[in-house]
């Protein structure tokens, strides 16, 4: 009994090891193990073997099924894995070949950069608010310490709709429109378009965007504009980015400054782009003028407050090196979709 | 506004800074200057030379051999200039110097021109001889230079010394670009003060010493100011026995260096002192002036005028006129006349000094169409105490210039007297302000470099009234942030009350939109808010469409961007167009930008502002890839109305058989359709193209961030499907409605699986086949449940004239 046991379990072993496919494995396993195979048999022929030797031949017979499904596990674990490596030599792409592109649109230069900014300043507590494009004189100039006649009115080449209604020159209306409703303290940037009668070409455009910025609060000094103003440009230009403040003139705010920052393209040492200079500048600011504050119902012994403003597509063409502003109004999808 | 660097150094006399660091300086201080041009750039080894000898060279006509001293040494110059002779003083470049540019007077090139030795048709020459424009001048700014050939120097000149230092070359132009509130630095001395104040140290300003004979004025002439509103202050000197004549060096060479052709003794002196003080004057022939008498008052409308550059102009009754007793002399501030101009006969003059209304100056000349210097120092509203110590000046300079016998006393009317202004000081509110701690003393030594007066008893700064731009305390604290640097201010952050960044409901719905159109393909576009009224033929749009009530711009730049849009279409085609044109393919593009409805026309209120969100594509794609990039967006902002589509609509622009309405709630929300051929035609737009106008103020009561979860479905669904016979003219929307109407509760989803129409249905029919789900939250539907609705949307479908398929 014993040796014919063994001699089944090597003789089945032998199959397995000379088997090269799944079927030839399964007829092994029928062959044997199955319930006419040949282990199986031997279970049945044990009537015939004496009832104490019983559980030492069903030992043996249980051994030699657990060897034979053992080898039989392994071959076909082996088996699998050459087919597979089969199947995937087959399978060898290009990879160089082209990507299959999902093709999204993209965002104009102008939103991009306006998306930047914006989120700089929320970061920093402020709120995003809009104002009418089209203006009461009053809110784009007189509410901003430009009185009629005054020759800042004739600078900012206004489009007139009638004699108290303009195409707004300036986001810098919405500061007044906000600070009229009292609502204190105030951090606020206000985007949008403005316009001026500039004719087209490559620097100007009749139709452009700005940025107006105003906190209103006590004891906010110029100190905290210069603060905020720099962490701005460092957000937006990198971490290294200096700002340099120069003073200026505007009606609405004083003292004032416009503000330079350190050309990322040289980093300061200058060069082309930033006319040797090393500085580019960006923006004009200042101080709420106590005049506009008062305008707008805010007393300035109590408060104080600082705007600034920015050309958003000053911003795009610094960025992303534009060298022509009418490509921003052509929607040359060439042009679009590299941003 | 530029300025020769000589001229401010002579009354800061202390200045040593380089033309850089002065730039530097003057700009963190508050004078801006914008760039700076060195007269001696490029003229290396230039010296004066003196002709001793002259001969002919042996082999060509057109060329002289010159023996030139240069001070150490005799060279020998070859030159074809016709104009030097024997003893002539001349500036010479030597062998390896350079001159600023060629003999033509043509653009300067930006490393000059190198000199070497060299032969000249077999004969040597050490070096050139000069004319002005290789100097890098020209005739404008020095008369004196021949019209072809070589500068003469005067006869004094030294030979060997410095010939550039003798022409006043070595100086420097800066340019300067003063604030309008800075009105004081629009002339020499202003920005002399500055620039004293910016490197601590003293100002000398002209010291003006009194002249005038022993006569008066008053018996030579009359002055009357009628419109003294628009005159605060006139004052006349008068000169006599004058002597034209050239101006002495220094002075042209002030004067040309700030732009300004020297041209005679008397015009420079005027435009000398305009320079310095920034007063402009203006000077009459005596001599034409009827009654000897000056009159200031408007003018009549429809006065005619010759000014004196010999243009007729007419004027209004708001043109300030100087008058003589008779006639009209001169236009105030802008431009005198022809009737009274100073000629090279003049023997008595009238010197004016006077202070006009800035507005009323800058006013007449935007009418006239005529401004010059004069008024455009005059329209930033001048000091009226300044007038009378620039007509002395000018005077000091006439004795100074031997140019004539200046007359004794001055006529000055001058009736309110602008006061100096008194402002607290507080240093404690400047500091808090500015987030400074800059002490009390530290500040009043600012006032004081800037000539700023300060009350130690009442504690006040005074300000000159040149200073018109201080006003108020923040005034001043701008002046102490000037000096105390604002580099040295330090960086804070505002502290304070925290406060919320966010974007508002509506700019959130924008990015949603932006979001899904560039998902979906679509790049964005940016385009005018202003077109040509033209454009609405261009849609096709019939004359009584409300879509052309536009606004218009009083002064626009031109018709083609004359009225505000009140649709965003056509921005939208231009760009397509634009795009088919360049060839591009397969475009897709949107935009998010205002138009502009008035309430009523002309417009007496702000107009109804409404943001849309347009889409416009041409390619691949058709009306519903269009329709899906919408309805994507209605889901991405959470619109859970449902929506209807209706062909019913106007949209000449449209094609008549693929457009549509947007309906939610009876509100139409915007628009969608393929172009109309004739519209496409018109854009010159080669392919069918689609578009989608979303009226964004429409739809955001309908949109909504709040979501609910709902629960994912447990119990199985059932699905059927139906085929069936449509009449032509029936939409799926309408089938669409019955099956929503009527599947109630357990209704979860439908969708069109298959529509036909052919040979195998009857002809006015097509064959739609929608696939139904059902399916309860809380148990597995039966048969019975399922069939009891499918029975309603059946009935329903049949009252539309619709048979299941057999």
């Amino acid at each position: 009994m014993k040796d014919q046991l063994e001699k089944i379990k090597a003789e089945a072993l032998a199959k397995i090891e000379a088997s090269d496919a799944l079927e030839k494995l399964n007829d092994i396993r029928v062959a044997y193990l199955g319930k006419k195979g040949q282990l199986t048999s031997v279970l049945k022929s044990m009537k015939d073997v004496a009832p104490e030797d019983r559980p030492k031949v069903g030992q043996m017979v249980n051994d030699a099924r657990a060897i034979i499904e053992e080898k039989m596990e392994a071959a076909r674990k082996e088996l699998a894995r050459k087919m597979r490596e089969e199947q995937m030599k087959k399978e060898v792409i290009d990879v160089t070949l082209p990507a299959s592109k999902a093709s999204t649109g993209h965002s104009h230069p102008c939103t991009i950069a306006l998306e930047e900014v914006e989120r700089i300043f929320i970061g920093m507590g402020y709120e995003v608010v809009e104002g009418p494009e089209i203006e009461y004189d009053l809110y784009n100039f007189e509410k901003l310490n430009i009185p009629a006649n005054h020759p800042a009115k004739d600078e900012q080449d206004t489009f007139y709709i009638n004699k108290d209604i303009v195409l707004r020159t300036q986001t810098s209306p919405v500061q007044a429109r906000v600070m009229e409703k009292g609502k204190l303290p105030i951090r606020m940037i206000a985007p949008g378009r403005v316009f001026r009668s500039d004719e087209v070409d490559a620097t100007h455009s009749p139709s452009f965007h700005q940025i107006e910025g105003l906190v209103v609060d006590k004891n906010i000094t110029f100190a905290d504009l210069k603060g905020t103003l720099a962490e701005f440009a460092r957000e937006l230009f990198g971490e290294e980015t200096k700002v340099k403040f120069r003073p200026h003139h505007f009606p609405f705010t004083e003292p004032s400054a416009e503000v330079d920052v350190t050309c990322f393209k040289c980093g300061g040492k200058g060069c082309r782009f930033c006319k040797g200079s090393g500085w580019i500048e960006i923006l004009g600011c200042g101080m709420v003028h106590p005049h506009v504050l008062e305008m707008c119902g805010i007393d300035p012994e109590v408060y104080s407050g600082f705007a600034f403003g920015v050309g958003l597509e000053r911003i795009a063409l610094l960025k992303y090196e534009i060298d022509d502003m009418r490509l921003l109004y052509e929607n040359d999808e060439r042009f679009l979709n590299q941003f | 506004m530029n300025t020769s660097f000589a001229w401010i150094k002579a009354y800061v006399p202390d200045l040593q800074a380089a033309a850089q660091e002065y730039t530097d300086a003057m700009t963190l201080s508050g004078t801006k200057v914008e760039g700076y041009e060195c007269l001696d750039k490029n003229l290396e080894k230039i010296v004066v030379g003196e002709i001793l000898k002259i001969e002919r060279h042996p082999d060509a006509d057109k060329l002289i051999v010159c023996q030139v001293n240069i001070g150490a040494e005799t060279i020998q110059i070859v030159t074809g200039a016709p104009n030097v002779k024997e003893g002539d003083k001349v500036p010479v470049v030597l062998d390896g110097g350079k001159v600023a540019g060629g003999h033509d007077g043509g653009p300067l090139p930006e490393d000059g021109i190198k000199i070497k030795k060299g032969k000249l048709r077999g004969i040597e020459s050490n070096g050139m001889m000069c004319s002005i424009e290789e100097l890098g001048s020209s005739r404008d700014m020095y008369p004196d230079a021949p019209e072809s050939g070589i500068y003469i120097l005067p006869p004094d000149s030294v030979p060997g010394s410095d010939a550039i230092e003798l022409l006043g070359l070595h100086d420097v132009v800066h340019e300067y670009e003063i604030t309008s509130n800075r009105v004081d630095c629009y002339s020499v001395v202003g920005i002399a003060r500055e620039a004293a104040a910016t490197f601590r140290l003293p100002f000398h300003p002209p010291v003006v010493t009194k002249t005038g004979n022993q006569e008066d004025i008053h018996d030579y002439l009359k002055v009357r100011v009628e419109d003294t509103d628009l005159c605060p202050r006139y004052c006349a000197r008068m000169v006599k026995n004058i002597k034209l004549a050239p101006s002495p060096e220094w002075m042209k060479r002030r004067l040309a260096a700030c732009g300004i052709r020297p041209i005679n003794n008397i015009v420079d002196i005027t435009n000398y002192v305009m320079e310095e003080y920034g007063q402009p004057m203006h000077a009459f022939d005596y001599d034409t002036l009827a009654g000897h008498e000056i009159v200031v008052k408007r003018a009549k409308d429809g006065d005619e005028f010759q000014t004196l550059d010999g243009q007729l102009r007419k004027l209004d009754g708001n043109v300030l006129m100087i008058n003589d007793g008779e006639k009209e002399v001169g236009i105030a501030g802008i431009m005198g006349g022809e009737n009274s101009k100073i000629t090279d006969e003049v023997k008595t003059m009238v010197f004016e000094s006077a202070c006009f209304d800035g507005t009323n100056i800058r006013l007449s000349a935007k009418r006239l169409g005529l401004r010059t210097d004069a008024s455009g120092k005059y329209e930033k509203g001048l000091d009226p105490n300044n007038a009378e110590e620039a007509v002395n000046r000018a005077c000091q300079l006439i004795v100074e210039l031997g140019a004539g016998e200046v007359v004794g006393g001055i006529i000055d009317i001058y009736p309110v007297k602008r006061e100096e202004k008194r402002i607290p000081f507080s240093p404690e509110k400047i500091n808090q302000l500015l987030g400074t701690d800059i002490d009390a003393d530290t500040m009043k030594g600012y006032f004081k470099m800037l000539d700023l007066g300060f009350d130690e008893e009442k504690q006040e700064v005074i300000a000159p009234t040149w200073r018109q731009d201080l006003e108020r305390q923040a005034d001043i604290a701008e002046e102490v942030a000037r000096f105390y640097g604002y580099d040295k201010i330090p960086t804070t952050l505002p502290t304070g009350e925290a406060t919320t960044g966010k974007l508002s409901f509506k700019l959130r719905i924008e990015e949603i939109a932006r979001r899904v159109a560039e998902f979906s393909g679509f790049s964005q576009g940016m385009t005018y808010s202003f077109e040509s009224p033209k454009v609405f033929d261009k849609l096709l749009l019939p004359e009584a469409s409300p879509l052309r009530r536009a606004i218009s711009i009083m002064n626009p730049l031109g018709e083609d961007f004359s009225i505000m849009r009140t649709t965003p279409l056509n921005g939208m085609l231009t760009s397509l167009s634009t795009n088919y044109n360049r060839r591009n393919k397969n475009v897709k593009l949107y935009e998010l930008a205002n138009i502009y409805i008035p309430k009523a026309l002309p417009l007496t209120e702000l107009p109804d502002e409404r943001m849309q969100f347009t889409l416009g594509m041409y390619g691949e794609g058709d009306f519903f890839t269009m329709k899906g990039v919408v309805e994507e967006f209605f889901e991405k902002i959470g619109m859970t109305e449902k929506l209807h589509y209706t062909p019913e609509c106007e949209h000449p622009f449209l094609h008549p058989g693929r457009k549509a309405d947007i309906i939610c709630k009876n509100t139409v929300i915007g628009y969608l359709g393929e172009l109309h051929p004739d519209c496409a035609d018109i854009y010159k737009i080669g392919e069918k193209a689609y578009v989608a106008v979303l009226d964004m103020p429409s739809i955001l009561p309908f949109a909504s961030f709040d979501r609910k979860y709902t629960g994912i479905a447990k119990h199985p669904a059932v699905t059927r499907d139906i085929s069936m016979v449509v009449p032509k003219n029936i939409l799926v929307g309408q089938i669409e409605d019955v099956i929503a109407q009527r599947g109630g509760k357990i209704l979860e989803s439908y969708h069109l699986f298959d529509i036909y129409e052919g040979s195998q249905i009857v002809a006015g029919y097509k064959s739609v086949a929608y696939s139904i789900v059902f399916r309860a939250k809380d148990r597995t539907l039966t048969d019975e449940d399922v069939n009891a609705v499918m029975k309603k949307i059946l009935n329903g479908l049949q009252n539309l004239g619709i048979e299941l398929r057999a």
